[in-house]
């Protein structure tokens, strides 16, 4: 079992390796959206990739208001 | 013809294989201009089914399949006329895009969906009128318009209905979330996931093992198996029409078409 700790580090692996931005630049209390520069469907391509990546199914509409890559792994933390 | 290029989207066909790819930036939005195009292939269906067995459709736009209802176009449409005038208007397009997809569905042709990225409203309507789906690993499917306080209105419903459980319809219906490919597979939406990248490959792979058999027999196989809701069909038209005259669509137009955030496309 992961902890919170791996889950967002795993994470923000992720979403550097992705989106192509250097993973020091990246803390876990960062808003995604602004770090990483996206927009709406790429942020859906981000939850497919986590979904895939961790193989847990995370409805979009728990992740609607989430902007942080910690909030988003306590999202993905609670279906693992 | 045996191949065409329009606004909104070309086709070709060789070997046996039609490909209608979309190709319309953002992201294979349906307004007039890919209705006209697809129009124009129906129109074309006759003569490509006397010469093919198969039919791909795909998207050449990297977002994905399709975002589905073009609704700037629809947003722009409903501001520039008087209300009654709108629900004409709204009405005419939908007995449009019901008659396109009603021939795309009946097709003697077996027709697989390669669907990648976003498969959303409209784009999921129409990749529901294929008799397989190809999934990519990345491709999401949703049916985002109880957003707006509408229902799909391409005919989705009766023909997700047809393809999976009630249960599965409820829930992408009335909770508005995404699935993804795996999802997808699971709940018999799609007959094979590929990996990223590669549905169109796996398409043409599944396309080519129809062209094996007979085509008389493949189109009388798929006549038996997969009749046309048309009752539903009709049905959803007139319940479509009748929520779009509340003011709670235009409300969820203008949210969505106003939006300068990052959040259109999410609940």
């Amino acid at each position: 079992m992961r902890t919170l700790d791996q889950t967002t580090d795993e994470i923000l692996n992720l979403a550097a390796a992705h989106f192509k931005v250097p993973r020091a630049g990246l803390e876990a209390s960062d808003d995604f959206f602004k770090k990483l520069g996206i927009d709406s469907l790429q942020a859906l391509e981000l939850l497919t990739r986590l979904e895939n990546h961790f193989g847990v199914e995370l409805p979009d509409y728990e992740v609607a208001g989430v902007s942080d890559f910690r909030t988003l792994a306590t999202r993905i933390q609670a279906r693992l | 013809m045996d191949e065409f290029k329009g606004k909104s989207l070309s086709w070709s066909v060789a070997d046996g294989i039609v490909e209608l790819a979309l190709d319309r930036a953002p992201a294979n939005e349906i307004g007039l201009a890919m209705l006209d195009d697809l129009e124009r292939f129906a129109a074309a269906l006759p003569e490509l089914e006397s010469k093919a067995s198969a039919l791909i459709l795909y998207s050449k736009q990297s977002a994905g399949f399709s975002a589905g209802a073009d609704l700037r176009e629809l947003f722009a449409l409903v501001q520039e006329t008087d209300a009654g005038s709108a629900a004409k208007g709204v009405r005419e397009f939908l007995e449009r895009i019901h008659a396109v997809l009603n021939r795309l569905d009946m097709s003697t042709l077996t027709t697989i969906a390669a669907v990648h990225g976003v498969c959303f409203g409209g784009g999921f309507e129409l990749a529901l009128t294929c008799d397989l789906i190809v999934a990519d690993k990345m491709a999401r499917f949703c049916f985002p318009e109880l957003r707006l306080g509408l229902i799909p209105g391409f005919g989705g419903i009766p023909r997700l209905k047809r393809d999976v459980g009630n249960g599965v319809v409820r829930d992408l219906l009335l909770t508005g979330r995404s699935i993804n490919a795996t999802k997808a597979l699971a709940i018999g939406l799609a007959s094979q996931v590929a990996a990223e990248g590669e549905a169109l490959r796996v398409a043409r792979a599944t396309a080519a093992q129809v062209t094996k058999f007979d085509r008389a027999t493949a189109a009388a196989a798929k006549r038996f198996i997969k009749p046309l809701p048309a009752e539903e069909l009709r049905h959803e038209i007139d319940i479509f029409c009748n929520l779009f005259a509340q003011p709670t669509v235009m409300q969820g137009l203008r949210k969505f078409v106003e939006a300068t955030g990052a959040h259109p496309y999410l609940p």
